[in-house]
């Protein structure tokens, strides 16, 4: 009997999914986040207009507008790599739910504590690491499926794509980014999932959560680059995973790319790896109680 | 290799910081035997299931439970136990038969065979018609008669019952050991149940394990333990001070064990019926005045209070008293 570890793997994902695509309520609310960022903060901060509105008049000096759109163009293009901010917070956004999503698989052993099905789940012969794993897997799918809504609506909101781009290369930076986002959710869930180990109490995972969540979106070339970060801030960005994925996104969708992308993969793979790994080893050790 | 014994545990002790829950306790389970844990709540039964289905690491000794070790082996013994533990631990999401279609494919059990034994499991529980219903809309009966059947998805040779009657009706109580009792008739499933309901050890248990405060302090079947009490008891309350009829009662050749229990003089006789009379007239002539008087048969509750020094009965009373224990092994256990 049980000869298959990953049996236990699949069924115990299964469940989570379930529970997911059986309450609809819950995907709408999360994907709620992400979609006001991008309709109101996206559709308003703009950027462009910002610089090309054409009211702005200095006296003594008679600039004709022309100049002015080009000046701008220019600067934006030297900031963000891109005169469209939109697409550059929508590729961001894209990342971000993922994140979200990442962050509240913690909640869900707390529940399975608190509820006895954790201690169901300890007397079966299911590996101990595949309790968590089976989350973990969850969790990147919840987030890829999710992602892919974020960046439809995104599209539908006027998000512009690299034009170089060919259909199969347009096709290849999609699993590119979903390679991406698989490896953010992997470790991100992990380290969360880990982090609630043995814990029973929400409100101070929920609290993790919001700590977590602000200053790891703003740490992060989301909505700006780091080249605007003041210097202190930067080495908190360079080690932010958010920072490489959104360098995907951005590259892969919109050719504007501030780092190497196989480095950005390679950053992010040793991120999956280093959290997965210490989620499964920790579980073996801290699932079971004392 | 298959030992002698289903379960044996050695030394078994498990510490929760300042509380010994277990204290150094060791037993036999003989293959096909129902065997009872018996003691009040906080006696340490949930903590020794915990020990021997692997949840929980002993912290000292170690247990054997169909051959395999529960501190070196776990995964082993994983796979030759059921369990049923006291907290209901299915998903309130999902229904009763997905429920069971979870556990079985945590076992690995192939799908086809999985669905069989998920139709006959919850027709043996009397769950069939609930089956595609949410577990959240289950009463408290019929969620305990789906913990069973998750408990037995596996056909495990040992199944560990904890408290598998607590706060249920007497019917749903009557019915849950009609199950057990199905088990041990057809499957030969060796079944480690703990209780606190006398007359079900009493009725049910091949042999039973008295406990208290983490330590066993008796074992033997049910006749046995009630033959080491030795005799009828006699229970007599009288007017005025106890203490001076305890000490012309204890003159009286052919009583034993005379002492004061909760406010009753209790006492051993081997013929309760002839004794009264006698006992009457010998307390009279001392002038004292007997105001009641029961003579009883032994009664597990007999036995228990024979090994305890108290009444399980009266452990119902202080629940405050439970509640404050669990709270600290709680907090302990962080």
């Amino acid at each position: 009997m049980a000869s298959n570890p990953l049996h236990g793997l699949w069924t115990l994902t299964n469940r989570e999914l379930k529970k997911w695509y059986k309450a609809p309520v819950v995907l709408i609310v999360t994907l709620i986040q992400p979609i006001v960022w991008l309709a109101f903060f996206g559709k308003s901060m703009n950027m462009a207009s910002i610089f090309t509105n054409g009211s702005i008049n200095i006296p003594g000096l008679n600039i004709p507008k022309q100049i002015i759109d080009q000046i701008a163009q220019a600067y934006l293009k030297s900031t963000f790599g891109t005169t469209d901010y939109f697409s550059f917070l929508a590729a961001s956004m894209v990342t971000q739910i993922t994140f979200f999503t990442a962050m509240n698989s913690g909640m869900s052993i707390v529940w399975d504590r608190r509820l006895g099905v954790l201690d169901k789940l300890l007397t079966t012969p299911v590996p101990r690491g595949s309790i968590i794993m089976g989350k973990v897997l969850n969790s990147v799918l919840r987030s890829l499926a999710q992602a892919t809504i974020v960046l439809i609506i995104a599209t539908l909101l006027g998000m512009k794509f690299n034009t170089s781009l060919t259909p199969l290369g347009f096709a290849l930076s999609i699993v590119g980014v979903y390679a991406a986002l698989t490896l953010l959710a992997l470790g991100f869930s992990a380290l969360y999932l880990t982090l609630a180990l043995r814990s029973t109490n929400w409100q101070s995972q929920m609290a993790i959560i919001n700590l977590l969540n602000m200053p790891l979106m703003f740490a992060s070339n989301s909505f700006y680059p780091i080249k605007m970060m003041p210097w202190w801030l930067r080495p908190v960005a360079y080690i932010n995973p958010l920072t490489y994925v959104n360098d995907i996104t951005r590259g892969l969708l919109l050719g504007i790319s501030a780092f190497s992308i196989p480095m950005d993969f390679f950053y992010l793979a040793l991120f999956a790896m280093i959290f997965s790994t210490m989620g499964i080893v920790l579980s073996w050790r801290f699932l079971s109680e004392g | 290799m298959l030992g002698d014994s289903a379960i044996k545990a050695i030394n078994l002790t498990k510490r929760y910081g300042p509380i010994l829950a277990v204290d150094h306790i060791n037993f036999e389970v003989k293959y096909g035997e129902v065997f009872g844990f018996l003691g009040p709540n906080g006696a340490g039964k949930t903590t020794t299931i915990k020990m021997l289905t692997t949840v929980t690491r002993p912290t000292e000794g170690t247990a054997l439970v169909g051959g395999y070790d529960v501190v070196k082996q776990p995964a082993k013994v994983r796979e030759v136990i059921g369990v049923v533990p006291q907290d209901f631990t299915s998903d309130e999401d999902l229904t009763g038969w997905e429920n069971l279609m979870l556990i079985a494919g945590l076992y690995g059990i192939p799908k086809r065979e999985a669905k069989e034994r998920a139709a006959e499991l919850l027709d043996l529980v009397e769950l069939s018609h609930a089956a595609d219903r949410k577990v959240e809309t289950y009463s408290g009966g019929m969620r305990r008669r789906l913990e069973i059947a998750m408990g037995l998805i596996n056909r495990p040779r040992i199944l560990f019952l904890d408290e598998p009657t607590l706060g249920l009706d007497a019917q749903t109580r009557a019915a849950i050991w009609s199950y057990v009792f199905k088990l041990k008739e057809q499957l030969g499933t060796t079944i480690f149940v703990t209780t606190h309901y006398l007359e079900e050890a009493d009725q049910y248990c091949d042999r039973i394990a008295i406990i208290d405060h983490g330590r066993i302090l008796a074992i033997g079947t049910p006749r046995d333990l009630k033959k080491t009490v030795g005799g009828d008891v006699v229970m007599l309350q009288v007017a005025g001070n106890p203490e001076a009829a305890v000490k012309v009662l204890q003159s009286i050749d052919g009583l034993s064990d005379v002492r004061i229990v909760e406010g009753f003089i209790r006492f051993k006789v081997n013929d309760g019926s002839k004794a009264a009379p006698l006992i009457f007239d010998v307390l009279s002539k001392a002038g004292i005045r007997v105001t009641s008087i029961a003579i009883k048969e032994p009664s597990m509750d007999e036995v228990f209070m024979e090994y305890t020094g108290h009444s399980l009965r009266d452990e119902w009373g202080s629940r405050e008293e439970v509640m404050a224990m669990r709270r600290i092994v709680r907090t302990a256990r962080r």
